[in-house]
């Protein structure tokens, strides 16, 4: 088990090096291929209209004219030791961990994802637990009487979840349950500051998103528990005389979970890596939205680091699913 | 094989309804049909037989010939999950005093486990595979007595060890998978008889393990059977398994019995063209190995199109005999055709002798 989880940790580091070393080369190689000079890329750091002698004072101090692996490899120290950037005049000490510098807004990149996680780890964990809620329960009552009332209308709502988009629910339930009916607040307040406001503002956010997903594991625990509901040990519960309540609940939907756990893992993790639409739609100061006005800026250094960091969580959430599964399902062995 | 006297599960009138029990399991004009999308689905379509306990009653017959059904119609099985709702049963079963068929689900809920129990055909599908055998042994044990776990656990190591599972004390703690196929039947009994069944229903216990491991669980559940007492079922298509542990047979064939009796009378006088069919496609120890097996020709029937008349009828070989002026649509009914052994024939006696005598008996 810890040999196992020794062995995945290291493969995550190395899977974690290679998003690096890709998601590096596409902002910093790429437009070199495409004929983009290092003197073009300078100049992106400078204001507008810049002059020969800024944008060869910032290749230098940037180290846009060394090869790009060597660049590669600044990157990388300065995750493990920090960095300093020479920005001409002043220098700018880059603590460890060093996820780079926005030169557009003078800023380190790390401390700035630090500060909006706890927005969006906030979105992400009232969402999954009233989406796993709903969608389980949904999925587990449509599955005991398919073709029912409620199992139609609950899949219709479902196919109608799944294919709603965000910028569409969320702004509708914005207008009208904040703008016209002036129920839920539209500025986000740290829990530690506020926890009711905290939660008045989320409220939306949470049922929003939680729509969406739990359109998809309504639809996935259905069809899990259709299955495992006809297999044989289900049977034999009821033969032990078993009440169909713990043969639904104990026997059923505890072999059912298993798939329901893996994809759970996947979407925690990539939620953890910023809601992007929702985010905006709501105006939430979280790590989605901070991507969004890098990318909006053209401000690769944030990109890069928003990149990483939901690479990291996708990679962290499918090893913990990876280890829980030995405990979901005692038939299969970590090795 | 057994011997006459141990012989004595009473088999009383083939169709009979109304009145009292007059066995401890007494079922009777037993129907069970699924209505489809295709037509209605008649399983099973009047089955009565009684059962005394210490007895053991071997059901035979192919696949599709209505036997898991009507086990899993006494345990009441039909009428729960989602398939359940469309199941259209009709008849009596009578265990010990109690009618089943119009009893409330809860009643029979409380009697499933308690008073009748089943062990299942593929003990590595019927098991739980997230939960230990022990748990699985516990639960079944707690559903219908009140006691802490520790106690339930222990009954649990204790019937283990009835079972003849090596180290009680430590598999109990294991996952189906970590058990082998035969140990995992075993603890599938172990699991039936926790609670002290009367009535005991093996669907095909024996079918997924290997020669050896086979004759060891029919030991076992004969060795079962004399220290609890309990009546059992067991549903096979290897006529093998119920020459060995059946006191009674009842041969099943699209969803009616076709032939019953003590299980010499069925080896030796069968009396019925579809149970000689059965007995000629059984290999045997003491057949010439280059004799080949005969094998019942043709299908079996549509359960939505059960032939009108004898539903062995396409496929039977003395289908041409003359029998007297009834026609091919009369349907033959159960008759006595010596002590305790009936058959559904419309050959006459003296046909169903000369041919079992003549041409069917030195083949065998």
């Amino acid at each position: 088990m810890i040999s196992y989880i020794i062995r995945r940790t290291f493969a995550a580091v190395i899977l974690l090096l290679v998003v690096t070393a890709v998601t590096f080369g596409i902002f910093f190689l790429l437009p070199r291929l495409a004929g983009q000079s290092p003197d073009q890329l300078a100049a992106q750091y400078i204001g507008k209209n810049p002059s020969p002698e800024d944008i060869a004072a910032v290749k230098a101090n940037l180290g846009l004219d060394k090869p790009v692996y060597e660049q590669y490899w600044e990157f990388i120290k300065g995750i493990v030791s920090g960095a300093t950037y020479n920005l001409g005049p002043t220098t700018a000490k880059c603590d460890v961990p060093c996820f780079g510098y926005s030169f557009k807004q003078h800023i380190e990149v790390w401390p700035q994802l630090v500060d909006r996680l706890p927005v969006t780890a906030s979105l992400a964990a009232g969402a999954a637990v009233l989406w796993l809620v709903a969608g389980v329960a949904t999925g587990v009552i449509s599955a005991l009487r398919p073709g029912s009332f409620f199992d139609r209308s609950a899949m219709g709502v479902a196919l109608a979840g799944v294919s709603l988009p965000m910028f569409f629910t969320g702004q509708l339930a914005l207008l009208v349950f904040s703008y016209q009916l002036d129920i839920f607040g539209r500025t986000y307040v740290p829990f530690t500051e506020n926890p009711s406001q905290w939660a008045n503002t989320l409220i939306l956010p949470w049922c929003s998103l939680a729509l969406l997903y739990s359109a998809i594991y309504a639809r996935l625990t259905r069809s899990g528990m259709l299955e495992t509901m006809s297999e044989d040990f289900i049977r034999t519960a009821r033969a032990k005389g078993l009440g169909e309540r713990k043969v639904v609940l104990k026997h059923g939907l505890r072999a059912a979970l298993t798939p329901i756990v893996t994809v759970f893992g996947m979407d925690i993790g990539l939620l953890l890596g910023g809601a992007v639409i929702t985010e905006s739609v709501f105006s939430l100061p979280g790590i989605g939205q901070y991507a969004v006005q890098a990318i909006t800026d053209n401000d690769l250094p944030p990109i890069l680091g928003v990149t990483l960091l939901a690479a990291f969580f996708v990679v962290f959430c499918n090893l913990v699913v990876d280890v829980l599964y030995a405990t979901v399902d005692p038939r299969v062995r970590l090795s | 094989m057994t011997d006459l006297s141990k012989t004595g599960a009473a088999l009383g009138e083939p169709t009979r309804t109304g009145g009292t029990p007059s066995a401890f399991l007494d079922v009777r004009d037993l129907k069970v049909h699924f209505p489809t999308d295709d037509g209605l689905v008649k399983s099973v379509d009047g089955l009565s037989f009684q059962l005394e306990k210490g007895k053991t009653l071997g059901i035979v017959g192919e696949s599709g010939s209505g036997k898991s059904v009507t086990s899993l119609a006494i345990m009441g099985l039909h009428r729960l999950g989602n398939r359940g709702k469309n199941v259209q049963m009709s008849g009596e079963i009578w265990l010990d005093g109690k009618e089943l068929v119009s009893a409330s689900p809860d009643e029979v809920r409380r009697l499933r486990g308690r008073e009748m129990a089943m062990i299942f055909q593929d003990p590595l599908s019927a098991m739980h595979p997230y939960y230990t055998i022990g748990n699985q042994i516990v639960e079944a044990y707690r559903v219908h007595h009140k006691v802490d776990k520790k106690t339930a656990r222990r009954r649990a190591v204790e019937l283990l060890d009835r079972v003849g599972i090596p180290e009680p004390n430590k598999r109990v703690d294991s996952y189906p998978h970590e058990f082998s196929g035969g140990m995992r039947q075993r603890a599938m009994i172990a699991m039936a008889l926790v609670n002290n069944p009367e009535l005991l229903i093996a669907d095909e216990p024996t079918t997924a393990l290997d020669v050896t491991v086979q004759a060891q669980i029919l030991d076992l559940i004969r060795d079962l059977q004399k220290e609890f007492g309990s009546a059992v079922v067991i549903i096979t298509h290897d006529l093998g398994v119920v020459a060995e542990i059946a006191d009674d047979i009842l041969v099943m064939y699209g969803g009616r019995c076709v032939e019953r009796g003590p299980v010499d009378d069925i080896f030796y006088e069968p009396q019925h063209p579809y149970t000689w069919g059965l007995l000629g496609s059984m290999p045997r120890i003491d057949r010439e190995q280059t004799d080949r097996l005969i094998p019942v020709k043709g299908q079996p029937p549509s359960l939505i199109n059960v032939p009108s008349g004898c539903a062995f009828n396409p496929r039977c070989p003395y289908a041409d005999v003359p029998k007297g002026g009834i026609t091919r649509t009369e349907r033959p009914e159960l008759r006595e055709v010596g002590s305790r052994h009936f058959t559904a024939c419309h050959l006459s006696s003296e046909d169903r002798t000369r041919i079992w005598n003549e041409e069917i008996a030195p083949k065998l």
